[in-house]
């Protein structure tokens, strides 16, 4: 029994690590950058949560709102002003430039919000969910639920909207899509600028989860790696499977070797993938 | 001939600095000679093969720790260190083996992860290698200034020997079959390079001198810890360096180290807090507006002359 305990434990990650990674996912998918501002990203939005709770009583679900819109700003405007100078540049230089930014926006933080962990202790949490034998915290359900959803919506979004289609015609073929009249430069911008409302997103949900602060940026966004990789690129759905699969190993990974031992575990995991299917387990060729 | 001549005349001008100052310039000029060698060493891989690698801190902190470790069982020092290279050499080559069939951004991030495995590992073992709690090694028993003249001494012959190994390499088929892989491994692998084998010699190539530095710097500083010999900034400083010196040019690492050496500190000295922003600051200035290196500036302005004249 104490396995499906566990199994539960791992979808509830992993919903929340599909949230993490989709952003990140559609950003190196369609622009061909790995945006290492990913991780910072979220913090960030964790940090709004954590201050609108603070000092105006907003509830963290409700400031995924909040954050988000604050970061598709903040996305937006670094494209355009920063990444669009070299998009067409090769990978050293376009992953040197997001990194100095990462560098940049971090240290700011640090400075901003000092390293000190933070952690939202909600007032009235909602009460823990048992089904059978599972127990799970109703906190955190909810929170998983939020972000499948807001990941379900930008499936929506890709697929169903004027700019999603434009989106995944970019993602396609970049030269074809600017020649059947998609605004190429837009859309970068308007992708950049939707990957960093995920994370935002993303950040507001943990914020209630995980003790927040800077420092937290590089999980963050190992954890992004991995699901892309696991996934395959620029897909929703396959971030949303490669979260729940990542979710499920660390959570039986702890399990059976230690807490201690998860990330060696997820990085194994990843250094094995990359070395026998770089295109991710559901991942189509033609990607990499 | 003439890359002989700067780098001995150059190797010499430098000791003579350093070996004439005080502690603190002498300080300085070691750690100058580290980013040398470790800038120089990315170069084989980053700048002539052009692969972004991100395994700088995996090889330097195995080899601090490999050092480390096998001091602390009665390895002498000099030796420790000689092993630690030939540790990270190998390790290169199996680590090389599995991944440099990746491209572009899935190379990057596998390098990446190396060392953040090698960083976890170290965390998991506390009996060997003293986990979180970090690793002392043994201190020398000469005086203290005698200890800086001798580590100053050990880091230079490896900035030189890095410095000597990127000549050897660009006069070599080794190194024509890289600048190939560089242009277009496609192509290269049809003409006959054999892409694969000289790609995994230049990374481990790049990874021997970078094991040694890292267990020159263990002993150096006599105590290390895995935040401090995994840190990911070990791994982007020599990409940083190269991109100022100049990719692919056999000394534009080092002016590259020279450069992010002064700035460094002077940026330490003045705002410590915000040291890490600033060196993001000029990565991005340096990628937005010199993408080429200084040293492109320098030339152009040459060449600019050489033609009104």
């Amino acid at each position: 029994m104490i396995y499906l305990q566990i199994l539960a434990n791992g979808l509830v990650l992993g919903g929340l690590y599909a949230c993490i990674a989709v952003g990140f996912s559609l950003v190196w998918g369609v622009l061909n950058v790995i945006n290492i501002l990913h991780g910072t990203f979220i913090v960030l939005g964790s940090y709004i949560a954590f201050f609108a709770y603070q000092y105006f009583g907003i509830h963290p679900f409700l400031s995924v709102g909040i954050a988000s819109a604050l970061l598709y700003v903040v996305g937006y405007a670094t494209q355009i002003s920063l990444v669009n100078r070299v998009i067409a540049a090769p990978v050293l230089i376009t992953l040197t430039l997001t990194f100095g930014l990462d560098l940049v926006l971090n240290n700011m933080m640090l400075v901003a919000f000092t390293a000190d962990y933070r952690k939202i202790n909600l007032v009235n949490p909602l009460q823990s969910i048992e089904i059978g034998p599972i127990f799970l915290p109703g906190d955190r359900v909810a929170a998983m639920a939020l972000a499948v959803i807001l990941t379900l919506l930008l499936y929506w979004l890709l697929r169903d909207t004027r700019i999603g289609r434009a989106i995944v015609a970019v993602r396609m073929d970049r030269e074809a899509a600017a020649l059947m009249g998609v605004n190429v430069k837009r859309v970068n911008a308007v992708t950049f600028g939707i990957g960093a409302l995920m994370a935002g997103a993303a950040g507001a949900l943990l914020s209630i989860i995980y003790p927040i602060s800077p420092l937290n940026s590089s999980l963050f966004l190992g954890k992004a790696f991995v699901v892309c990789v696991l996934g395959g690129l620029g897909s929703v759905p396959g971030a949303l499977i490669g979260g729940l699969v990542l979710g499920i190993v660390e959570s039986f990974g702890s399990f059976w070797f230690g807490p201690e031992h998860a990330v060696t575990l997820s990085f194994t995991v990843l250094l094995v993938l990359l070395f026998v299917r770089p295109s991710g387990i559901f991942g189509r060729k033609g990607y990499e | 001939m003439r890359d002989w001549l700067i780098l001995v005349v150059g190797a010499v001008l430098l000791s003579a600095l350093a070996l004439s100052g005080n502690n603190y310039i002498l300080r300085l000029a070691t750690i100058m000679c580290m980013y040398a060698a470790l800038a120089q060493s990315w170069n084989y891989i980053g700048g002539l093969t052009g692969y972004p690698s991100f395994a700088t801190a995996a090889f330097f902190g195995l080899g601090a720790y490999a050092a480390g470790v096998m001091q602390n069982h009665g390895v002498p020092m000099v030796a420790a260190w000689g092993i630690a290279g030939l540790i990270a050499f190998v390790f290169a080559g199996f680590i090389g083996g599995a991944i440099l069939h990746l491209r572009g951004h899935y190379f990057a991030i596998a390098s990446l992860i190396i060392a953040e495995m090698l960083r976890e590992i170290v965390n998991t073992t506390p009996d060997l290698t003293g986990g979180g709690m970090g690793l002392n090694l043994p201190i020398l028993k000469i005086s203290v200034d005698a200890q800086a003249k001798f580590f100053f001494a050990a880091m230079m012959t490896l900035a030189i020997a890095s410095t000597a190994t990127a000549i050897i390499i660009m006069r070599s088929k080794l190194g024509f079959g890289l600048r190939c892989i560089q242009q277009n491994e496609d192509a290269a692998n049809i003409l006959g390079v054999n892409a694969y084998g000289y790609k995994t010699a230049a990374f481990m190539l790049s990874a021997i001198y970078v094991g040694m530095a890292g267990a020159v710097y263990a002993s150096w500083v006599n105590y290390i810890e895995p935040p401090d010999v995994f840190d990911v900034l070990l791994s982007v400083k020599p990409l940083v360096m190269v991109l100022l010196g100049g990719l692919g040019t056999v000394f534009g690492p080092v002016i590259g180290a020279v450069l992010l050496l002064t700035f460094e500190e002077l940026v330490w000295r003045n705002f410590l807090t915000i040291h890490a922003a600033a060196l993001g600051v000029i990565i991005v200035l340096l990628v937005l507006f010199l993408p080429n290196g200084l040293l492109s500036l320098v030339r152009e302005w040459w060449m600019r002359r050489g033609a009104r004249a």
